[in-house]
């Protein structure tokens, strides 16, 4: 490389604003939201300095820890269940659709399974609480429609069905993203590899098991983070499908901490629940990128 | 969807097959399995398209319908007529046109602001590759990963000190910064392998790393840049959290958060909730039907690169 030390020096200038405006608006408020879970703290006045009270409170808080456990559902129903169906559909549209009948039809049929992606979450999640209301919703409706009255039910109105609503919602909102990220990787996938295991006799779904998912092991690591990550930040989801009720049935950890924030003015608590939340968040970054190293050194050796 | 990750991503790829359509024999008919299948796995994939479909369409139905309609023949049934009404009432009682227009204003600065933000620090740290840029790559990451759950109270208090609270600048501000960390990430690996002997070439000729940047840099990386545009202008559009805890006021809110508060309150019959899904779904289909080739490019620039 012909660019010198002093050469590279002449770039920083270009870093200025941009980590000016990051140090503002990122690791200000992050440092502070740090400072303030070690406080009591009704946000005005004095913070009062309680040290790991928050925390010790924390561990002890059996709402916070049914909060955590509604979030594992969502990871089901925003992560696992997602990215196992796009895998398959992606497998299914590319080798079969898009051979035999075109890739023009395998890509409307994408866009279609994808369109739901593009929606604001809030607006998808207005919808949803439209289509599964108790009275006269669209769900109920149709169960009616085809005799299953005994069915119809208030969906997310039941803290034994809200999180199962939720989930539902989750994942025809959430499929198109593993579906289109598969897709893409599948056509850097040697086509002879195919071939060879075809002309061997292997079953579609052996080819699919052995060819089409560990050749795009990247992109599922990478949808599986994503979308993990993702289901951390549910905010607005619950917000409006269902404000963390019946009685806290679907109460998530972002969303208790905007309750402690905003609504019990327990500001204090409140970020330590995002903090916490934040801390899970580097885990799964880092757990991530060790796991593709080590991938990646498996590779390398072979 | 914020974060995609093009570098860790791919193992084995040369640049650029992601976009090639795959090319494989035509040997379709007669094979083991045959037609017959083909048409069963085809046809399942139409029923699960209609069905993904299903809710925009009984939206559209039934936000169309007189609210006695609704009442006597129930969501499921076709409206008889259009009955616009509803759609106007409830554009008029959130003064939607505002909406909309607070909408575009925010996320159309931030796409600008965001993506030049985020060329100026790749350009330093693709280009430049200025010391410590893995790191600093890392840092600014950190604005797109963190939960927005652990700044916004800090990010409330902060606007609220300096006058910015219940303005559009306070959220274009801050998404400006989380985008440009995508943005910066994406772009950075791009101009990490841009041509060498261009620069070189510039910089022989006389121009200067300003220069060098809006005259070659940029018109060259122009796809990419696109890309950007569109997705920080939809990701922006489609935020909640903040927005909903900065702008307060009915002049500054968004559609998102305007549509999230009235319909949290509960207020809303069965018609007017359609009418307000309605009117949501409409500026995604119509980005949809605008950007869709740059959305399907972006989608595979974005996860792969």
């Amino acid at each position: 490389m012909t660019t010198t030390a002093r050469d590279r020096r002449g770039y920083l200038p270009y870093l200025i604003p941009g980590l000016l405006l990051f140090v503002g608006v990122i690791a200000v408020p992050f440092a502070m939201n740090i400072g303030i879970g070690f406080t009591r703290w009704s946000g005005v006045g004095t913070p009062d300095w309680i040290g790991f009270g928050n925390y010790k409170e924390l561990v002890k808080d059996s709402e916070f820890w049914a909060s955590f456990r509604h979030n594992l559902a969502l990871v089901a129903g925003m992560s696992i269940i997602p990215a196992a169906i796009g895998l398959v559909l992606a497998a299914a549209l590319t080798d079969i659709i898009g051979r035999r009948f075109g890739p023009r039809t395998a890509s409307v049929l994408r866009a279609c399974i994808y369109l739901p992606q593009l929606l604001p979450i809030v607006v998808a999640g207005i919808v949803w609480s439209w289509i599964l209301a108790p009275d006269n919703g669209a769900a109920n409706a149709m169960l009616k429609a085809v005799g299953l009255d005994s069915l119809a039910h208030d969906w997310l109105g039941d803290p034994n069905t809200a999180m199962w609503a939720v989930m539902v919602v989750m994942v025809w909102f959430q499929i198109g993203f593993p579906l289109v990220i598969f897709m893409a990787g599948l056509q850097r996938v040697d086509p002879s590899l195919y071939e060879a295991a075809e002309i061997d006799g292997a079953s579609w779904w052996r080819r699919f098991w052995h060819i089409t998912v560990t050749q795009i092991r990247p992109e599922i690591y990478v949808v599986l983070l994503i979308c993990t990550i993702y289901s951390l930040k549910s905010f607005p989801q619950i917000y409006v499908l269902t404000k963390g009720g019946p009685g806290g049935a679907t109460n998530v950890p972002s969303y208790y901490s905007y309750q402690n924030f905003f609504e019990k003015t327990d500001v204090g608590y409140g970020a330590s629940i995002a903090t916490v939340l934040t801390l899970i968040t580097v885990v799964l970054v880092v757990g991530f990128i060790r796991a593709q190293r080590g991938q990646l050194d498996e590779e390398g050796q072979t | 969807m914020t974060l995609l990750k093009p570098r860790d991503a791919p193992t084995r790829r040369t640049r650029g097959t992601a976009a090639r359509p795959r090319r494989r024999p035509a040997r379709a008919a007669g094979r083991r399995g045959g037609m017959s299948s083909g048409y069963a796995v085809l046809a399942a994939l139409v029923v699960l398209a209609v069905v993904m479909l299903v809710p925009f369409v009984i939206v559209a139905f039934n936000a169309l319908k007189t609210p006695t309609e609704y009442s006597t023949h129930g969501p499921l049934s076709v409206p008889h007529g259009l009955y616009l009404q509803g759609v106007k009432d409830f554009w008029n009682r959130v003064d939607y046109g505002q909406k909309l227009v607070n909408s575009v204003i925010i996320s159309g600065t931030v796409a600008v602001a965001g993506t030049t933000l985020s060329v100026l620090n790749a350009y330093a740290l693709g280009i430049g590759r200025v010391r410590g840029r893995l790191w600093i790559l890392v840092l600014l990451l950190m604005a797109n990963l963190l939960p927005q759950e652990s700044l916004i109270y800090p990010l409330y208090f902060m606007f609220k000190k300096a006058g910015l609270y219940d303005t559009r600048l306070s959220v274009i501000i801050v998404f400006t910064v989380i985008q440009s960390a995508f943005g910066t990430y994406l772009l950075s690996s791009v101009l990490s392998s841009f041509p060498r002997p261009l620069l070189e070439a510039a910089r022989i000729d006389g121009a200067n790393r300003w220069q060098v940047l809006w005259r070659i840099v940029v018109p060259i990386s122009r796809p990419t840049i696109v890309v950007l545009l569109v997705f920080f202008f939809i990701w922006t559009w489609n935020e909640f959290l903040i927005p909903l805890v900065m702008l307060i006021s009915n002049d500054n809110q968004t559609v998102s958060v305007a549509l999230g508060v009235l319909h949290g309150q509960r207020l809303m019959d069965a018609t007017m909730s359609s009418a307000a899904a309605l009117l949501g779904i409409i500026p995604t289909l119509v980005f949809f039907l605008i950007f869709q080739r740059t959305l399907s490019r972006g989608i595979t620039v974005g996860a792969i690169k």
